[in-house]
C-alpha cells in the first residue's frame, strides 16, 4: 500500500472517530439513565442546550475548559428539571422527555441568537511528539483530540461500572424492579435522579463537542437529529456500552464515507446517500442483537414506568 | 452503623434523680420481668392508615427470644403491612417499637438488618435479570466481593438443605428456587429475628420438613421467628404462640398446639369454615378430554427443563392432579398444553379427540379448553386493566361479547358482574384494576372467568398458591362442582394437601418426566414425596401401579 493511501485511510478513520464522539457520549449517558429504569427522550434538547452553553461560555471567557464545564452544568440542569418532574411529580416520562427536547430547541435558539456567526479556536489534538509522527498509527492512536480519549475511557468505565461495581449492580437492580429495590431499602428515586443527572451531563458534553470541536460555531438546531440516533443506538446496542460505541463508529464512518462519495459525484440522489448512515446503523445493530435472551438480561424491565414508593 | 444500647436494669435505676409515678410503674415492670430476658421485639399500639383503608388498628405484639410465633389472618387482614413496618419498609403512623426492651426507630430495611431483623417476602423482592449472587449481595448490608459471597451462598444453602447455584439468573428459577434465594439471603446475616411470609407454600413436604428443621435449629440458637402462613397444620406443628389478625385488629392469641386447625381458621375468618365437598358420590369417568401421548419437547428457556416422553389422559368427570417441586417441568408442560409453546408433533396432544399439537391457544380454547396459569398478574390477568376488560380478554369468543368486531360493553359488564357475584370476589366493582385485588380474590375472579365459559377441559396451575384458607376452600369447591358437572380438570400444584383434597388421580413430575397416574385414594403422601424426589422405580416397586 502506498504511503498516500495509508495516510488517507488514517485521516478517514480519524474523521470517523470524531464524528462518532457526540453520538457515543449522548448514547452512553442515556444508557446509564435507561439502566436505572428512566426513559429520557430529551437527549436532543439536552445536547442543544449543552452546545449553546459551551459555545457561549467559551466565547465569553475565552476558555474551553469553562465551555465544557458550562455544557455539563447546562445538561445537568435540563436533566434535573426532567428528573424532578418524572421522579417526584410522577409525570409521564415519554411526554416529559419530548417536552424537554422542544424546550431545549427553543431555549438554545434564544440563548444562541447573539452568537450566530462567531467562531472559536477548535480544540487542539494532543501531541505526543515523536509518537504522533508515526505513520498511520500516529494520527489515529496518538493524535486525536482529548474528547475522543475521554469517550473511550467513559465507555470502558461504564462497562466496568455495570459489570463489576456494586453501585452499578444497585443501578441495574433499580431499573429491573424498583419495588423490590425499595423493599430491600434502596433510595430508588435518588438513585434514578443520579442516573438522570449523569445522562444530562453526558448529553451536555456531546453538544459541546459539536459546537466547540466538530464544527466550531453555533448554528440553530446544529445537532441535526443526533440525539434521536443516540436514543436508537442505546436500544439497538441492547444497553451494552461497547456496542453503543461500535454503533456510533459505524454511524460516524458511514457519514464520512457518504460525504466523500457525494464529493466524488456518484450518480445517486444526495438524499439517498444522507439516509445511509441511519439505515446502515439500524440494520447492523438489529442483526447483531437478535438474541432475545441477551436482550432480556440487559434490558431494564421497569423502563418508562412511573414508580411510587407507597404503591 | 445502627447502635443498639444493651439493656441494663441497674443502670436505669441508678441514673434517675427524681422518681415519678411513671418511673415507679416502669421499675415495677422491670422487677417483675428481671428474671426473664426482655422480649426480643415488642410492638405497642401500632397504627397505620392508607388512603381508603385502615391497615393496622392499634396492634400490639410481643415476641420472646427463641420462639416461633405465628401471625395468622386472611388476605388483607394487615399482616403484610405490620411486618413491613417491623422491617422498616413502611413507617407506622403511631405506636412504639421496642427491640430488646429499648425503643427504636426503624427507618429503613438497612437499619432493620443492622438490628438483626431478616425478612423473606411473600412477593419475592428479587431481580429477574440478575444472578442469585447479585440478588443476595443487594439484600445484605455487608459489602463483600461477589466471589467469596458465592462460595458462602453455596455453603449456607447446602447446610440448610436449600441447594442453590449462585451463578444462575433468577428469571430461570422456579418459584420454589426463588424462595430459597430469599431464605438464604436472610440466613447469611445470622438474624436474631426472622420474618417469614408464607415460606412453605411452594415446597414439597420433605423440603418443608427440612425448612422446619432449619427453623427449629435457628430457634434453639436463640433466633426469634415470626411466621406467617395460611397452612394451619404447619403452624400447629411449628409454632408455640399465635396472634390472630382480622381486619387490621388483633382478635386473639393462643397456643396453636392446643387448638385444632379448624378452631384457628374460625378465629381468623370470624365465621364457620366450609370444607370443599363433592355433591356427587363416587366419580363417573367419561371419555378422554385431554390425551397426551409421548410428548417430548425441548425447553424454550436456556435453563428450562426438557419434557421427556410425557403421557397422561384426563377424562370427563375427574380431577387429575400433577404434583412436583417447582422447576421440574411444570411450566414447560403448562406452556405445551395451553398452546403457548407449540409441539412439532401434531398428534402428541389431543383435546376432545382432536389433534392440537400445532394449534395456538385461541384454537384450543375454541375446542373447549379453559386455562388458569400460575402467574396471576401478567399472564392470568393484565394488572393495569379493569376486571371487566380482563373478563373480555378470555371470554370474548365463547361468551359472544363481540359483535362484528365491536365490543358489547353491556354484555362485558354483565359477564364481569356475574363472575364477581358467583365467585364472591371481594372488590369495589368491575372497574377495579386487576392489580388492586388481593391474590385470593383475583384468583377467584380468574377461575370464575374460565368456569363460567363452561369449559370441557380446565387446566389449572397452582390454583391456591398464596391464597387464604377461606378463598382456597371456595376455589376447591368450584373445581369440584365443575368436575361434578362433567368437565375434565387438570390441576398442577405443589400443595399436596390440596391435591389429596380434590384430585381423583395423581401423577408426579420430576426432571421433566411424569410418573404414571395413580388413584389418589390408594396413595399416601410419603409415596408422592418419594416420586417428587425422582424415585419413580422405588415408589412403583413399593406400591405397584394404580394408574390407568
Amino acid at each position: 500500500m502506498s504511503v498516500e493511501l495509508l495516510d488517507a485511510t488514517a485521516l478517514l478513520l480519524v474523521a470517523m472517530m470524531r464524528a462518532a464522539v457526540p453520538l457515543a457520549l449522548a448514547a452512553l449517558g442515556e444508557l446509564v439513565t435507561e439502566k436505572s429504569g428512566v426513559l429520557n427522550l430529551g437527549v436532543e434538547g439536552m445536547m442543544l442546550t449543552g452546545a449553546v452553553a459551551a459555545f457561549a461560555a467559551t466565547v465569553s471567557t475565552g476558555s474551553m475548559t469553562f465551555g465544557l464545564l458550562a455544557a455539563v452544568l447546562a445538561g445537568m440542569a435540563m436533566a434535573l428539571l426532567f428528573g424532578f418532574l418524572t421522579l417526584y411529580l410522577l409525570t409521564n416520562q415519554v411526554a416529559t422527555g419530548l417536552a424537554l427536547t422542544i424546550f431545549g430547541i427553543g431555549l438554545s435558539a434564544f440563548v444562541g441568537q447573539g452568537f450566530v456567526g462567531q467562531t472559536v479556536e477548535p480544540m487542539a489534538a494532543v501531541s505526543l511528539g515523536a509518537l504522533s509522527g508515526i505513520p498511520f498509527i500516529g494520527k489515529l492512536v496518538f493524535g486525536q483530540d482529548p474528547m475522543v480519549y475521554l469517550t473511550l475511557a467513559l465507555t470502558g468505565g461504564i462497562w466496568w461500572f455495570f459489570a463489576r461495581a456494586r453501585a452499578g449492580l444497585v443501578v441495574r437492580a433499580v431499573g429491573e424492579s424498583p419495588h423490590a429495590a425499595h423493599a430491600i431499602g434502596y433510595p430508588v428515586r435518588l438513585i434514578r435522579l443520579g442516573a438522570v443527572l449523569f445522562g444530562g451531563a453526558c448529553c451536555g458534553l456531546a453538544g459541546a463537542y459539536l459546537s466547540l470541536v466538530y464544527t466550531p460555531m453555533w448554528v440553530e438546531g446544529m445537532t441535526a437529529g443526533r440525539g434521536w440516533i443516540a436514543l436508537a443506538l442505546v436500544v439497538f446496542a441492547t444497553w451494552r456500552p461497547w456496542r453503543a460505541m461500535l454503533g456510533a463508529w459505524l454511524f460516524g464512518g458511514i457519514t464520512i464515507i457518504q460525504l466523500h462519495v457525494q464529493g466524488m459525484g456518484v450518480d445517486l440522489p444526495s438524499q439517498v446517500l444522507s439516509m445511509l448512515p441511519y439505515l446502515a446503523t439500524i440494520v447492523v445493530l438489529v442483526l447483531i442483537s437478535r438474541d432475545s435472551t441477551r436482550i432480556r438480561l440487559n434490558a431494564p424491565a421497569s423502563i418508562g414506568k412511573v414508580f411510587h414508593p407507597e404503591g | 452503623m445502627w447502635h443498639v444500647p444493651q439493656r441494663s436494669p441497674s443502670l436505669s435505676l441508678k441514673s434517675r434523680g427524681g422518681v415519678g409515678f411513671f418511673d415507679l410503674c416502669r421499675r415495677f415492670q422491670r422487677v417483675q420481668t428481671d428474671q426473664l430476658p426482655p422480649p426480643r421485639l415488642q410492638l405497642r399500639r401500632i397504627d397505620k392508615r392508607f388512603p381508603g383503608c385502615h391497615a393496622n388498628k392499634a396492634v400490639s405484639l410481643t415476641l420472646q427470644p427463641g420462639e416461633i410465633h405465628a401471625l395468622l389472618g386472611e388476605n388483607g387482614a394487615g399482616k403484610s403491612t405490620l411486618v413491613k413496618i417491623v422491617y422498616g419498609v413502611q413507617q407506622a403512623d403511631s405506636g412504639e417499637i421496642l427491640w430488646d426492651g429499648q425503643p427504636v426507630h426503624i427507618g429503613s430495611p438497612a437499619q432493620a438488618r443492622a438490628l438483626g431483623i431478616g425478612m423473606v417476602f411473600q412477593h419475592f423482592s428479587l431481580f429477574e435479570s440478575l444472578t442469585v449472587t447479585e440478588n443476595i449481595a443487594l439484600g445484605i448490608n455487608a459489602k463483600e466481593p461477589l466471589e467469596t459471597l458465592a462460595t458462602r451462598i453455596a455453603e449456607v444453602s447446602q447446610r440448610y438443605g436449600l441447594p442453590l447455584d449462585p451463578q444462575r439468573h433468577v428469571h430461570d428459577l422456579s418459584v420454589g428456587e426463588r424462595q430459597r434465594v430469599e431464605i438464604t439471603r436472610c440466613l447469611l446475616q445470622n438474624p436474631r429475628l426472622l420474618i417469614m411470609d408464607e415460606p412453605t407454600s411452594v415446597l414439597t413436604p420433605q423440603e418443608a420438613e427440612t425448612l422446619f428443621e432449619t427453623l427449629r435449629r435457628l430457634r434453639d440458637e436463640g433466633c426469634t421467628i415470626l411466621y406467617i402462613s395460611h397452612k394451619l397444620e404447619e403452624i400447629r406443628a411449628l409454632c408455640s404462640q399465635a396472634t390472630v389478625l382480622r381486619a387490621g385488629e388483633v382478635v386473639g392469641s393462643c397456643d396453636p398446639r392446643e387448638n385444632s386447625a379448624r378452631a384457628l381458621a374460625q378465629m381468623m375468618i370470624g365465621t364457620e369454615l366450609k370444607t370443599a365437598r363433592s355433591s356427587v358420590s363416587g366419580t363417573r369417568r367419561g371419555e378422554a378430554r385431554l390425551q397426551v401421548t409421548n410428548l417430548s419437547l425441548g425447553a424454550l428457556q436456556p435453563f428450562g427443563v426438557d419434557l421427556k416422553d410425557i403421557s397422561i389422559s384426563v377424562h370427563a368427570g375427574e380431577i387429575v392432579g400433577i404434583a412436583g417441586v417447582a422447576g421440574n417441568g411444570q411450566n414447560e408442560l403448562m406452556a405445551a398444553l395451553s398452546g403457548e409453546h407449540r409441539c412439532a408433533d401434531h398428534d402428541a396432544i389431543h383435546i376432545n379427540g382432536q389433534a392440537v399439537g400445532r394449534l395456538g391457544p385461541k384454537r384450543r380454547r375454541d375446542l373447549g379448553m379453559g386455562f388458569v396459569p400460575e402467574e396471576r398478574l401478567g399472564r392470568g390477568a393484565v394488572p393495569d386493566l379493569s376486571l371487566a376488560d380482563n373478563a373480555l380478554l378470555s371470554g370474548y369468543g365463547r361468551q359472544a361479547l363481540v359483535n362484528r368486531g365491536l365490543i358489547s360493553f353491556r354484555k362485558v359488564n354483565a359477564y364481569a358482574d356475574r363472575i364477581i357475584h358467583a365467585f364472591n370476589v371481594r372488590t369495589h366493582g368491575r372497574r377495579a384494576e386487576a392489580r388492586s385485588l388481593s391474590g385470593g380474590n383475583l384468583q377467584k375472579f380468574i377461575i370464575g372467568r374460565e368456569i363460567l365459559q363452561k369449559p370441557k377441559l380446565l387446566i389449572c396451575a397452582q390454583p391456591t398458591w398464596g391464597v387464604d384458607a377461606g378463598a382456597a376452600a371456595q376455589i376447591h369447591q368450584a373445581l369440584l362442582d365443575l368436575r361434578d358437572q362433567g368437565a375434565a380438570v387438570l390441576v398442577v400444584s405443589q400443595d399436596l394437601d390440596e391435591l389429596f383434597t380434590i384430585a381423583d388421580r395423581i401423577a408426579v413430575m420430576c426432571h421433566g418426566r411424569l410418573s404414571s397416574l395413580r388413584s389418589a385414594r390408594d396413595t399416601t403422601v410419603e409415596q408422592v414425596g418419594l416420586l417428587m424426589g425422582g424415585l419413580f422405580e422405588t415408589a412403583d416397586e413399593w406400591e405397584g401401579d394404580h394408574g390407568a
